[in-house]
């Protein structure tokens, strides 16, 4: 099948502000390479400041990378003219985390929803009129809502207006950063229900990003593991539940905790904490907490992601 | 109702906490925030106090150490604390327990600290205000507090500023200000929520440990189940500011028994790449009320209300130890 997105050497660096002008760069996204297949859920984990939402941004070409390429069925972003790009972005839309900050409190629910439309110059008035009630009916809120503003709704409603803001324009791929973080647990379950729902019925592509490793078995055909801006492992579900994975994923795995509480709970602690984008380590960046790093090897060299089995690609040494 | 509640009989409860209601006065009248909570606590035990945001478990948690500005808040009820009541005791009194003998972890590890203080001087604050040190003495003892909770390099730490620590060293800090002065009871709202999950497993590590180590009693505000697992003796799930079921930890899970607990269970996605991607979540429907509904606060969203869900439902014993506040029971 061809790829709707990929990704290919991509890097994204950013030069930080110094007290006597340019500072240290700080290296956000660092060599990536992957590939979306039309209809899939790819997710991207790792933990804070790892570089998933800037990975996020290239893909909707929010930001320029500075290596490498990111494609969109068929077209470099990074290339295209921008008149082309506009076209572009109608297929890639995003869901962003805060359903608070997402939404301009000044605009009415049907405003924020027929923005898309006025932007891409599509249908006349009494038209949108009718595609934001059946957007709102798509996310499962009722048109009388149409009228109200962002701050008369609950936390999970807003997210579900995020989401119809995102469906607006019919897009293939959405990039769904952290869309359920900032919920409770029985509101989280039911807008992950929803972007099931809508993947069924429209076959949308997810880039899904979260911190969340639960999260992301409930959604995930594919699981992406990022550390200080690189990729560790890529891999199918089915390999994640069965073959031995990366030790950070692995430690990931085992540092959450799970409800049950037969399950005696006695994660193998992993020392330390990530290293800075702005100082990452040499050699392979995980290996100054790695259990079984070797030296000097995991110092001296960067372990490539390599693939080890047809759905499972891991950057290791000892995989 | 009855505080029939602790779960060893034979010790007396460290804290009992009795018809605990808090109301706020709101410009637009009376807002309740927790109604009518009652709970024990034994010396050792680990309470989780489960619920989804708004529910009043922090509330319940200010209100232990008397940290609500009253006006707006106004809270009635009875909260002893070795028989002695911290509603109605000074305020003097009240700031020799403070900080002693309660102590408390915030969530956000970083409002928590004050930003223009280094870490030794907050640390070495509780032990001068409590142990009466001097200066040097209090310095000397916050570097081993600072070391008994696996802060690396203390000495060398307790000239730095918040801002130079990680998030992770931040919520080691505010533990380290928590255990300086031995408390009995340490009331942890949400500690870990604004870690990444490595971090957040040491400091689960840290807590099992120092709990096991200083016979601890701990009260673990969380809204995750997962937490609440693997470190609560005994949970008591919250809902609209209601304590709608109380149980011993592995009861909960196997048994739940309010129809709110066993939706909460079912919308937690399992870490398990076994099954098929996008399952759908048996999730609960609609969302909190803005206006509580008379009888059970959770009869719209309850898959098995019924017309006597309009009325008040009782507390019920399914079983010794657990009990739910349900019709479905009675």
């Amino acid at each position: 099948m061809p790829e709707l997105l990929s990704a290919q050497d991509l890097s994204c660096y950013f030069r930080l502000a110094g007290p006597w002008g340019r500072g240290p760069v700080l290296k956000a996204v660092d060599g990536v390479s992957f590939a979306l297949t039309p209809g899939e859920t790819l997710g991207l984990v790792g933990e804070s400041g790892c570089g998933k939402s800037t990975l996020g941004r290239l893909a909707l070409a929010l930001t320029p990378p500075t290596r490498g390429r990111i494609v969109f069925a068929g077209e470099d972003l990074a290339r295209v003219s921008r008149h082309r790009l506009k076209e572009l972005r109608r297929q890639v839309q995003i869901i962003f985390q805060d359903p608070y900050s997402s939404l301009n409190p000044r605009m009415t629910v049907s405003q924020i929803l027929e923005e898309p439309f006025v932007i891409h110059n599509l249908g006349r008035r009494l038209e949108r009129r009718a595609w934001v009630t059946e957007l709102l009916a798509e996310v499962g809120l009722t048109a009388d809502v149409a009228g109200r503003y962002p701050h008369e709704f609950s936390g999970g409603q807003r997210q579900r207006l995020g989401i119809a803001r995102a469906l607006a324009l019919k897009p293939r791929l959405i990039v769904a950063d952290e869309p359920v973080s900032a919920l409770d647990v029985s509101i989280q379950a039911q807008i992950l229900n929803l972007l099931a729902e809508l993947q069924q019925r429209h076959g949308l592509t997810y880039l899904f990003i979260s911190h969340d490793l639960g999260v992301i078995s409930q959604i995930s055909n594919r699981v992406a593991v990022m550390y200080v801006g690189r990729l560790l492992e890529m891999a199918e579900r089915s390999v994640l539940a069965a073959a031995r994975l990366h030790p950070y994923t692995e430690a990931l795995l085992a540092a959450v905790p799970r409800p049950t509480p037969e399950r005696t709970f006695n994660p193998p602690a992993l020392k330390g904490e990530p290293p800075s984008p702005v100082n990452v380590p040499a050699g392979c960046p995980f290996h100054p907490r790695c259990p079984e790093a070797q030296l000097p090897l995991c110092r001296e060299s960067v372990p490539p992601l390599r693939k080890i089995a047809p759905d499972h690609r891991v950057a290791c040494h000892f995989r | 109702m009855a505080n029939n509640l602790a779960v060893k009989p034979d010790a007396s409860p460290l804290l009992s906490v009795c018809d605990l209601t808090v109301n706020f006065a709101a410009a637009r009248g009376r807002v309740t925030a927790v109604a009518g909570v009652s709970f024990d606590l034994a010396p050792g035990e680990t309470l989780g106090l489960v619920g989804e945001s708004g529910c009043g478990k922090t509330v319940t948690a200010l209100s232990i150490l008397r940290l609500l500005q009253s006006p707006p808040a106004e809270v009635t009820g009875v909260i002893r604390f070795q028989r002695e009541d911290l509603t109605r005791c000074p305020e003097t009194r009240m700031r020799q327990i403070r900080g002693n003998r309660i102590a408390m972890v915030f969530q956000e590890p970083m409002t928590a600290l004050n930003p223009v203080l280094t870490i030794g001087e907050q640390v070495a604050e509780a032990l001068r205000l409590h142990r009466g040190m001097s200066h040097p003495e209090a310095w000397i003892e916050a570097a081993a507090a600072l070391t008994r909770v696996g802060f690396p390099d203390a000495p060398h730490r307790l000239s730095q500023y918040p801002h130079q620590l990680s998030g992770g060293l931040r919520q080691r800090a505010l533990m380290a200000m928590a255990l300086a002065c031995d408390p009995e009871l340490l009331i942890a709202d949400e500690p870990t929520t604004a870690l990444d999950v490595t971090i957040q497993a040491q400091i689960l590590a840290l807590l099992a440990r120092l709990k096991a180590e200083l016979g601890l009693a701990v009260l673990f505000i969380t809204h995750n189940l997962g937490i609440v697992a693997q470190t609560a003796d005994r949970v008591a799930v919250m809902y609209a500011g209601l304590m709608v079921e109380q149980a011993p930890t592995p009861e909960i899970f196997r048994h739940p028994g309010h129809p709110y607990t066993v939706g909460l269970l079912n919308s937690v996605p399992r870490l398990d790449f076994r099954r098929p991607a996008g399952e759908i979540l048996s999730a609960i429907k609609g969302h909190l009320p803005a206006e509580p509904p008379p009888g059970c606060l959770f009869r719209d969203r309850c898959p098995l209300a019924h017309d006597r869900c309009r009325e008040e439902p009782p507390w019920v014993e399914v079983s010794p130890g657990h009990l739910v506040r349900c019709w479905n029971y009675a």
